[in-house]
C-alpha cells in the first residue's frame, strides 16, 4: 500500500510538472505579466510538486525502514539484520532510490523558488519555473520508464540480498545526499540562466537573486566532495584521498564550473560585467552535473558507484543530456548577441583577477573532462588505456598554480581599475614568503616539484587570504567578506595538507608477530593481540595495536578485516589516530605464511603528516560559503524591511 | 590597458583571451594524454610487443593456479598472470585485495622490469558482482566466449 501511494505521488508530481511547464510557457506568450488565469497556477504547481516528491521519497524511506521485502528495490538492496542507519541510507544507496532523491531535490528547489522569489520580473520567474519543470519532467520520465523504485516483487523473498558492504558505512548516510543537494541544486542556476535568456533579463538583479542559490548548491557540493574523499580514504584502506577515478571527476567537474560561476556571478552582481559569460556558466555547471550522472548511472564506467549496468537507462540519460544541454546551448547561441555589453574594466582590477580565475577554472574543467572521457574515446578504436595521476597532476598544475598566485592578491584589488603601487607591499610579501618556503623546503628535503609547489602555494595563499583583513575594522567587516577570507584560507589549508602528505608520507608494510614493534614516522606501533570479533552482519579479524607518539604513552587502535555474509564480501576497516599534525593509518591484512616461528600478521601502517588538513580545508571552504550566504541573505532581508518601511511611510504621507 | 578600447573591443579581447587559454589547455591535455595515459596489456600482447621498461601500464589476465607464493618477508607476493598464450611473472608488495584468488582475473597497475617481471604497484581485483575494473569486465566476457567456442 505504501509503495503504491509513493508511486501515485510520483505520477501526480509528473502531471503537475507538465502543468507548470505549460502554464509557464503560456505566461511568455501573453502580453504583459498576466497571461491569463493559467499563469497563476505556476507557483502553486511547483510548490505542490515539491510536496508530492518529498512525500514519495519519504514513503520509500519508510519502506526501507520496515524492510518491506515485497518491494523489489528493498529486497535487492536491504536486509532485516542491517543496522538502522544503513536501512535509512539504503533508501538512496542504490540506483532507483538515488534517482528519486535527485528529482526530489530538483522539485524542492523549484518549489522554493516559487515560494520565495518575488523580486525578479514575474515573466522571468515564470520562464525559470517552466525550465525547472522541463528538467523535472525528463527525470520523472526516466524514473517511471526505467527505474521505478516502488516496483513490487512477487513472490516476496524471505530475506533481502543486503547492501554492498563497502557502502555500509556512516559515509553513505552523508556523502550522497550532500552531493545530490549540490549536483541538483545547480539545476536552479541552469533554470535561472534559461529564464534570463528567454526574457532577456541578464541584469545585476538577476545575478543577486541567483547568487544565494548557486552558493547553497556549491556549499553542499564542497561538503559532499570533502566527505566523499575522506570516506574513500578510510574505507578503501589504500590510504589515498583522491584517485582521479571517473566517479570522483564526475563530482569535481560541476564543482569547478560552480566555483567559476560563483565568482563570475559576483562580478555581474557588483559591477554589471561578464553578463554573457555568467549565463553560459549557469548552463555549463548543471550540464556537468548531468554528464556526471550519465557517466556514473549508465554503467559506462564500472566502479563502486556504478550500481546500474543497463543500456536502456544509459540511453535515456544520454537523450536527456543531449536535449537539455543542446537546447540550452541553442537558446544561448540565439540570444547571446542580444545581451548588451556590460560595464568595462581595466585588466588590472578585481574584475581582471576574477576573469583570470574563471578562465583558469574553465581550463581545469576542460582538462578533467578530457582526461575522463579519453579512455571512453580510445575504447571506440579498440585501444584500452587508463588515465591517472601522471596526466591529471602535472597538466592540472599548469593552470592551478597561476590561478592560486592570482588568488593570493586578487581580493585586495579594487573594482574597475587599480594600480600596482597600491598593492605593491602585499605582492612583495607573498612573493618573498613563497620563495623562502620554496628554497627552504627544497634545501631541507628532497621532494617532488608538485608537492613542493603545493606547500609553497599553500603558504602564499594562506598569507594572501588574510591580508584583506589588515587595516579593516573586524567588527564592521561584512559577513560576506569574512566568508571569502575563510574560504580562501580553506584552499590554502587543504593545499598545504595535500603537499605535505604527498611529499612526506612514510609507509611500513610488515609481517608482525604479537609483541613486535614497528617504527613508522614518529610513531612506535606494537602488535598486542589479534582476535576474532562479530558484528550484526559480519565477523572480523581485529588487531590490537598500541601506538605511541615519539615514545609517549600508547594509544590503542584496532583495525579490522571484516567478512560480511549478506552479500558475502570482505572489507578492510582501517584504524586512524588523528593528531593536529597528521594521522596514523593502520590496516590489517591476513595471516602471513608461516616461516617456522610464531604466527605472523600482515600490517600496513602509514604516517601521513597534515593529511587531515585536506579535509579541514574543505570544511573551511564550505564554512566560508555559509558565512557568505548568511551575510547575503541578512543584507537582503534588511533591504526588504527598509523598503517596506519606506513604502509604509510614503502611504502614510499620501493619506 | 583594456579600458582604452571601445566596449566592443574589450569584449573581443576577453573572448580571444579565453579562447587562447582554452585551446592551449586542450592542446596540452591532448599531448599529455598521448604520453601519460597508461595502456592496457594482456600477457600475449606484452610478450609480443613489450612496453618500455619503467613505463606505467596495466596488465590484465588470470592468476595461474598454484603460482601464488609469499616470500619469506611475509608481505611480498609473487604470482603468474596468464591468458592461455603467454605468462608474465608478477611481483607485488602489499596487502592482497580481498577477492584476489588463484584462477580468477586481476588487473595490475605497474611497470615491466628489465628482467621481464612485472612490478605491480596496485592490484585491482573484482570486489563483487557490481564492481570490477572495466578491463576485467570485458575480459571475462571475452573469456566466456572463448570457453563457449572451445566446447562447441
Amino acid at each position: 500500500m505504501i509503495s503504491e501511494l509513493g508511486l501515485a505521488a510520483l505520477w501526480l508530481a509528473t502531471a503537475l510538472a507538465g502543468l507548470q511547464l505549460f502554464a509557464g510557457v503560456m505566461g511568455q506568450r501573453a502580453d504583459g505579466v498576466a497571461g491569463g488565469a493559467i499563469t497563476a497556477l505556476v507557483r502553486p504547481a511547483a510548490a505542490l510538486q515539491a510536496l508530492l516528491c518529498v512525500l514519495s521519497f519519504g514513503l520509500l524511506v519508510v519502506l526501507f525502514l520496515q524492510t518491506d521485502l515485497s518491494v523489489a528495490l528493498v529486497a535487492n538492496n536491504s536486509h532485516s539484520a542491517k543496522p538502522f542507519i544503513f536501512k535509512l541510507a539504503g533508501a538512496w544507496g542504490n540506483h532507483e532510490g538515488s534517482m528519486l532523491l535527485w528529482v526530489t531535490v530538483m522539485a524542492l528547489a523549484g518549489g522554493l523558488i516559487a515560494l520565495l522569489e518575488r523580486r525578479l520580473p514575474e515573466k522571468t520567474i515564470l520562464a525559470t519555473l517552466a525550465a525547472q519543470a522541463f528538467l523535472c519532467l525528463g527525470f520523472y520520465f526516466f524514473i517511471l520508464a526505467s527505474s521505478n523504485p516502488f516496483e513490487r516483487l512477487v513472490p516476496a523473498p524471505v530475506e533481502g540480498a543486503g547492501m554492498n558492504p563497502l557502502l555500509q558505512d556512516i559515509g553513505v548516510a552523508i556523502h550522497p545526499p550532500m552531493l545530490y543537494l549540490g549536483y541538483v541544486g545547480l539545476s536552479v542556476a541552469f533554470s535561472f540562466a534559461v529564464g534570463a535568456l528567454v526574457t532577456r533579463q541578464v541584469t545585476p538583479d538577476f545575478a543577486r537573486i541567483m547568487r544565494p542559490w548557486v552558493l547553497s548548491a556549491w556549499i553542499f557540493l564542497t561538503l559532499g566532495i570533502t566527505a566523499g574523499s575522506y570516506w574513500a580514504y578510510y574505507e578503501l584502506g589504500w590510504g589515498g584521498w583522491w584517485f582521479w577515478d571517473p566517479t570522483e571527476n564526475a563530482s569535481l567537474m560541476p564543482w569547478l564550473a560552480a566555483t567559476a560561476l560563483l565568482h563570475s556571478v559576483s562580478v555581474l552582481a557588483s559591477r554589471d560585467a561578464l553578463r554573457t559569460w555568467t549565463v553560459l556558466l549557469g548552463v555549463v555547471a548543471f550540464s556537468m552535473s548531468m554528464l556526471g550522472t550519465f557517466l556514473v548511472r549508465s554503467g559506462i564506467l564500472t566502479s563502486v558507484h556504478a550500481f546500474a549496468v543497463d543500456p536502456e537507462r544509459g540511453s535515456i540519460i544520454l537523450f536527456l543530456l543531449a536535449l537539455y544541454i543542446g537546447g540550452a546551448l541553442v537558446l544561448f547561441a540565439l540570444r547571446a548577441n542580444t545581451i548588451s555589453e556590460g560595464e568595462r574594466f581595466s585588466a588590472f582590477s578585481r574584475e581582471g583577477a576574477l576573469v583570470f580565475n574563471n578562465v583558469a577554472l574553465s581550463a581545469l574543467l576542460g582538462i578533467v573532462l578530457l582526461g575522463t572521457l579519453y579512455p571512453l574515446l580510445t575504447e571506440a578504436f579498440d585501444v584500452k588505456v587508463s588515465v591517472g595521476p601522471p596526466y591529471f597532476n602535472p597538466v592540472g598544475a599548469v593552470f592551478l598554480m597561476p590561478m592560486l598566485a592570482i588568488l593570493a592578491v586578487g581580493p585586495m584589488l579594487r573594482w574597475r581599475r587599480d594600480t600596482f603601487a597600491r598593492v605593491k607591499w602585499p605582492v612583495v610579501t607573498v612573493t618573498v614568503a613563497g620563495l623562502l618556503v620554496l628554497v627552504g623546503v627544497s634545501i631541507v628535503a628532497d621532494i617532488g616539484l608538485l608537492p613542493l609547489l603545493g606547500i609553497a602555494m599553500g603558504i602564499v595563499v594562506g598569507i594572501g587570504s588574510v591580508l584583506p583583513l589588515l587595516g579593516r575594522s573586524m567588527r564592521r567587516l561584512p559577513l560576506a567578506t569574512w566568508g571569502m577570507v575563510v574560504a580562501h584560507l580553506g584552499v590554502a589549508v587543504s593545499l598545504f595538507g595535500m603537499g605535505t602528505d604527498t611529499a612526506f608520507t612514510t609507509e611500513k608494510l610488515v609481517a608482525a608477530r604479537v609483541g613486535d614493534t614497528t617504527q613508522v614516522g614518529p610513531y612506535q606501533v606494537t602488535l598486542d593481540a589479534v582476535y576474532p570479533v562479530a558484528g550484526p552482519n559480519w565477523v572480523s579479524l581485529e588487531a590490537n595495536l598500541a601506538a605511541s607518539y615519539q615514545g609517549g604513552s600508547p594509544t590503542k587502535i584496532a583495525p579490522q578485516s571484516r567478512s560480511f555474509w549478506a552479500p558475502p564480501q570482505q572489507t578492510s576497516e582501517s584504524a586512524l589516530l588523528t593528531r593536529w599534525n597528521g594521522q596514523l593509518y593502520a590496516v590489517i591484512g591476513g595471516e602471513a605464511p608461516s616461516d617456522g616461528g610464531a604466527d605472523r600478521w600482515q600490517l600496513r601502517l602509514w604516517w601521513k603528516p597534515f593529511v587531515n588538513w585536506i579535509w579541514y580545508g574543505g570544511a573551511l571552504i564550505a564554512l566560508g560559503g555559509l558565512l557568505s550566504l548568511i551575510g547575503r541573505i541578512a543584507n537582503d532581508l534588511k533591504r526588504r524591511a527598509a523598503k517596506a518601511r519606506g513604502d509604509a511611510r510614503r502611504e502614510e504621507i499620501a493619506a | 590597458m583594456t579600458s582604452a578600447f571601445k566596449p566592443k573591443h574589450q569584449r573581443l579581447m576577453l573572448l580571444a583571451l579565453a579562447l587562447v587559454v582554452l585551446i592551449g589547455a586542450t592542446l596540452l591535455a591532448a599531448w599529455a594524454l598521448r604520453s601519460q595515459a597508461s595502456f592496457f596489456y594482456v600477457p600475449s600482447e606484452m610478450a609480443a610487443n613489450p612496453p618500455e621498461p619503467g613505463a606505467t601500464v596495466r596488465l590484465g589476465g588470470m592468476v595461474e593456479e598454484g603460482s601464488l607464493k609469499t616470500l619469506p618477508d611475509g608481505v611480498t607476493i609473487e604470482f603468474v598472470v596468464g591468458d592461455g598464450e603467454a605468462r608474465v611473472p608478477v611481483v607485488f608488495r602489499g596487502l592482497l585485495p580481498d577477492l584476489f584468488v588463484e584462477g580468477s582475473g586481476v588487473v595490475a597497475d605497474g611497470s615491466l622490469q628489465p628482467d621481464g617481471t612485472f612490478a605491480a604497484k596496485e592490484l585491482l581485483a573484482k570486489h563483487d558482482e557490481n564492481y570490477m575494473p572495466r578491463e576485467l569486465a570485458d575480459m571475462d566476457m571475452a573469456q566466456k566466449q572463448q570457453v563457449v567456442a572451445e566446447t562447441e
